[in-house]
């Protein structure tokens, strides 16, 4: 029993000795505080070297103060020196310790000296920060860390991130702060093997960011390096220079796919029935107008709907523009058949009233019409950004097309549609309604219209003017892909987008438009009926 | 030859037609100049202005009807040519400003001084000559005619599809035309004109003669496209129109035919341009707007295509209209135009002049058709009195 006692007292004097032990070697290694108070005191020069010391710490305690000194919010007090932040409007300032982050009162601002703050210093606090944060328990935290050091790194924070490396358990940080560590050596005086090695890393991150790491250390590192480094940033050129060719295409994918949005309906009412509608750019400005004004109910009505606005509107929008068509078709264009320069005529009269009605009832400005939110933001794939709303209307407009082509090529009103447009009196002979399918048809034109209007009004602005940005280019796109093919339509679509964006890098965005124009008015010229030609009667007709 | 060539230009509408023109070139300047602002008579400056306008719009018309009327190309670009021709004579003024813009600098325009050009760029040297820059008014639109037609015709481009191209090319032009490096003062155009031939273009002699010289060259124009219409070559040309592979068979060079009525009529309407910038005091990209080129057309179908006088009377009506409405109702303008263009193609596809020629016509041949039951009259005259009313 007492030697039980003896051996707690023992163990207790002993807890108490190795706590006395270390107390003083911590303090002695770097309490902060005093360190912090110095800065009081100092000078600009004196300023900097004391923030190495507080980093040097190591303790995560200090980010609020040096963020406090670097926002200009730390004062000394002028009867003791000592160091606090200051926080708050009108005469008193409410202080914290900076270091315990505990309240010390408040002090008229009269008492207090505001500790001045230059570029300089903001920078050693900022790579001090990033060094410091390295080892908070929270992985966000580690991770912005790490990226801080990689974007502006300094040899001094090199050992406090090795420390954290070593002690790293997450994978992705890891890397992360190999990558920092990497470039931190690059500007610090360790030995050309680590310094080579260190290349190697970099030149793995790739990016804009590594070329410019990389190209900064050329003037500045070991001869020997140099090979080393200008083959590292032909190499991170290469592969910029293939990911911006990549990007190019996905650039003139998206437009194509806008191209195919806005010249699919076209491709029925001009391709196949050969009614030249001037409207179409409307019918597409109406179906825009139908997102808007389902929006502007659900915002109204049902907010908790507003993630299903398009899926919604796209129905409306086929079925109001479908029937616009419709009355278009019946009232004026079947009187026209036959006489295709005169329904251009007739159907520009019908665009520029669908124009002032719209501007009438809804005023001549953009209607705000917003993302659902699947349709915000974009995601990296490589070096390559991808926005979602753009993805979404790719896949969309490809959607659309092969729906089309499914409901031409295998329903049986496809199957009417294609015996009126080929032979028109033949298919009356076998029974065909067929002004009821010119008026179907139609109405499907200006229907996809429509809902190609849906999609439009997430990436253009919706104004009673949005129909005109379009007519021409979807002209464009029926008469370069072939009259009467919907293939035709996707190849012409997506071979114009992404040649517009490939001659924008190297002559401008107009010119690059312009030249694709007299490249198709050339293009017609040499095959007058398009990419895919239709072949025997059918192209005199 | 060429008298003959003209006068057989000389039928009685066109005559008539041109009568008023010069009736309207000498009376019009004269009430404005000659009576004293408190009269009855006195036709104000602006008024003037304005269907000096009109008239440059009526010649363009008349251009368009050259080629959709009578040779069944229906350009929905012929804004460009009329854009074109103004810009030439924009140059032309822009030089004439020399030191009195506000850089003051005696041979760079003031947008080149503000756009840090250093020199005038070549197109522009010998645009300060009176004779250069009318001779540009006449061969940029010509030129660009040959070539556009030259390419199309010979490749069979037509109807709709050589519709679309036209509309394509003025789209282009505008696009191009916008350029501040194009070296045409991009977005703003070219404004601010003093002088012209040493005469102030603000002064009311000034704009009197502008406006007498645009119903005199109306006249001229009318009298040059009757000519072509009504000589051997005009035949063809309708022949074109109504059965091209028809014509192309006989041996005709279809494509020829074609080019040379278009270039004509896009210099035409190059002329139009070039009177119209110094009345209206402003030239600027807006003009190559694929819309005022269909606009065009409604003006022509308005007043009858294919009829020469019709386009006239067209582009006068549906300006004046616009005037009005824009002035009245400015909402309801887009309306009426749109209603008119469906109207007008639904209910009047012969427009004003053809359907009253129809109805004229109609009428000889029932009476030609009523002589001859009677036995006295010659069946020929039947036939021809039926041909032309149909």
């Amino acid at each position: 029993m007492t030697s039980r006692l003896f051996l707690q007292a023992f163990q207790a004097i002993l807890v108490l000795f190795v706590v006395t032990l270390a107390a003083p070697s911590f303090a002695q290694q770097g309490d902060p505080k005093p360190l912090i108070d110095q800065i009081g005191k100092a000078d600009f020069a004196q300023a900097e070297t004391l923030i190495g010391q507080i980093a040097a710490t190591g303790d995560a305690r200090v980010v609020p103060a040096l963020q406090a000194f670097s926002d200009g919010d730390l004062y000394v007090r002028k009867s003791d020196s000592l160091v606090f932040i200051g926080k708050g409007s009108g005469a008193n300032l409410d202080l914290t310790e900076p270091v315990t982050g505990a309240s010390a009162g408040s002090a008229p601002k009269g008492a207090m000296t505001k500790l001045r703050i230059n570029n300089n210093l903001r920078r050693a606090i900022r790579s001090a920060m990033g060094g410091l944060t390295l080892m908070s328990p929270d992985r966000g935290t580690r991770l912005a860390a790490a990226d801080s050091v990689l974007r502006a790194p300094s040899a001094e924070n090199l050992e406090l991130l090795e420390t954290a490396i070593a002690k790293e358990t997450d994978g992705e940080v890891k890397t992360r702060m190999e990558e920092a560590r990497a470039v931190s050596i690059l500007s610090s005086d360790r030995p050309v093997e680590a310094k080579r090695a260190a290349i190697t890393t970099i030149k793995g991150l790739g990016g804009r960011e590594a070329l410019g790491i990389l190209s900064g250390a050329v003037a500045t590192a070991d001869p020997a390096l140099k090979g080393e480094l200008e083959a590292s940033i032909k190499s991170i050129n290469d592969t910029l220079a293939l990911w911006d060719m990549v990007q190019n295409v996905w650039f003139g994918l998206s437009l194509g796919s806008v191209l195919l949005l806005a010249g699919i309906g076209l491709a029925i009412t001009f391709g196949v029935m050969g009614i030249i509608n001037m409207a179409h750019g409307e019918m597409v400005m109406l179906g825009a107008y139908c997102t808007y004004m389902v929006q502007h109910l659900i915002r109204t009505e049902a907010p908790w709907l507003f993630n299903w606005s398009l899926a919604i509107a796209l129905p409306v929008a086929f079925l109001v523009t479908g029937a616009v068509g419709f009355v278009i078709e019946r009232g004026i264009i079947r009187f026209l058949y036959g006489r295709p320069l005169e329904t251009l005529l007739a159907t520009w009269g019908v665009s520029l009233i669908l124009q002032q009605a719209i501007r009438t009832i809804f005023g001549p400005t953009n209607q705000e019409v917003g993302n659902p939110s699947w349709m915000s933001g974009s995601f990296a794939l490589g070096g390559l950004n991808i926005t979602w709303n753009r993805l979404w209307i790719l896949v969309f407009a490809v959607v659309i097309f092969f729906s089309l082509m499914a409901l031409m090529k295998k329903s049986a009103y496809g199957l009417n549609m294609r015996a009126v447009t080929q032979n028109r009196r033949m298919a009356s002979s076998m029974g065909i309604r067929t002004p009821w399918v010119d008026a179907l048809t139609f109405a499907l034109g200006s229907g996809i219209a429509g809902i190609a209007g849906v999609a439009l009004s997430q990436i253009d602005n919706v104004s009673p003017n949005l129909g005109q940005s379009y007519i021409i280019d979807s002209f464009m796109v029926v008469v370069f892909g072939g009259v009467g093919n919907l293939w035709g339509t996707l190849v012409g679509a997506l071979s114009l987008g992404v040649l517009n964006k490939f001659l924008e890098p190297s002559v401008g965005a107009v010119l690059g438009k312009i030249l694709v124009l007299v490249l198709i008015i050339l293009f017609i010229q040499k095959r007058p009926r398009g990419l895919f030609a239709l072949k025997g009667r059918a192209v005199e007709a | 030859m060429i008298t003959r060539f003209i006068l057989r230009a000389l039928e009685g509408k066109i005559v008539f037609a041109v009568a008023i023109l010069i009736g309207i070139a000498i009376l019009v300047p004269a009430l404005n100049l000659l009576t004293p602002p408190t009269s009855a008579l006195h036709i104000p400056t602006y008024a003037m202005a304005l269907f000096g306008k009109y008239l440059c719009y009526a010649l363009l018309a008349l251009a368009l009807d050259l080629v959709w009327g009578y040779c069944g190309i229906l350009s929905l670009g012929h804004g460009a040519f009329f854009a074109l021709g103004g810009y030439a004579m924009g140059m032309y003024l822009m030089r004439q400003i020399g030191s009195r813009g506000v850089y003051g600098n005696p041979v760079l325009p003031d947008f080149m001084v503000f756009l840090n050009y250093k020199e005038l760029p070549w197109f522009w040297y010998g645009m300060d000559w009176f004779v250069v820059a009318m001779a540009m008014v006449l061969l940029v639109p010509g030129l660009l005619a040959f070539v556009f037609g030259w390419f199309a015709f010979r490749s069979r481009v037509n109807g709709v599809y050589l519709s679309i191209i036209t509309q394509a090319m003025t789209y282009a032009l505008m696009l191009a035309f916008f350029r501040n490096d194009m070296g045409f003062g991009g977005n703003n155009g070219l404004t601010d004109f003093k002088d012209i031939i040493g005469f102030s273009v603000q002064a009311d002699g000034t704009r009197a003669v502008l406006f007498a010289l645009s119903a005199l060259m109306l006249a001229l124009c009318l009298v040059v496209a009757s000519a072509i219409t009504r000589s051997k070559f005009g035949k063809v040309l309708v022949g074109v129109r109504d059965a091209e592979s028809r014509v192309r068979f006989l041996g005709f060079r279809v494509e020829n035919i074609k080019l040379f009525t278009f270039v004509v009529s896009a210099m035409f309407a190059g002329i139009a341009g070039a009177l119209f910038v110094p009345q209206v005091g402003i030239i600027n990209p807006g003009e190559f707007a694929p819309a005022n080129s269909i606009e065009v057309v409604v003006w022509t179908a308005v007043g009858g295509r294919g009829t020469l006088i019709g386009p006239i009377i067209g582009a006068i009506l549906v300006n004046a209209g616009k005037s009005f409405f824009t002035g009245a109702f400015p909402e309801f303008w887009l309306f009426a135009l749109g209603g008119l263009f469906i109207a007008v193609t639904l209910f009047l596809p012969r427009g004003i002049v053809g359907t009253i020629q129809h109805g004229f016509n109609a009428r000889k041949a029932l009476k030609a058709a009523a002589e001859a039951e009677k036995g006295r009259g010659d069946p020929d005259d039947v036939a021809r009195a039926v041909q032309a009313a149909e």
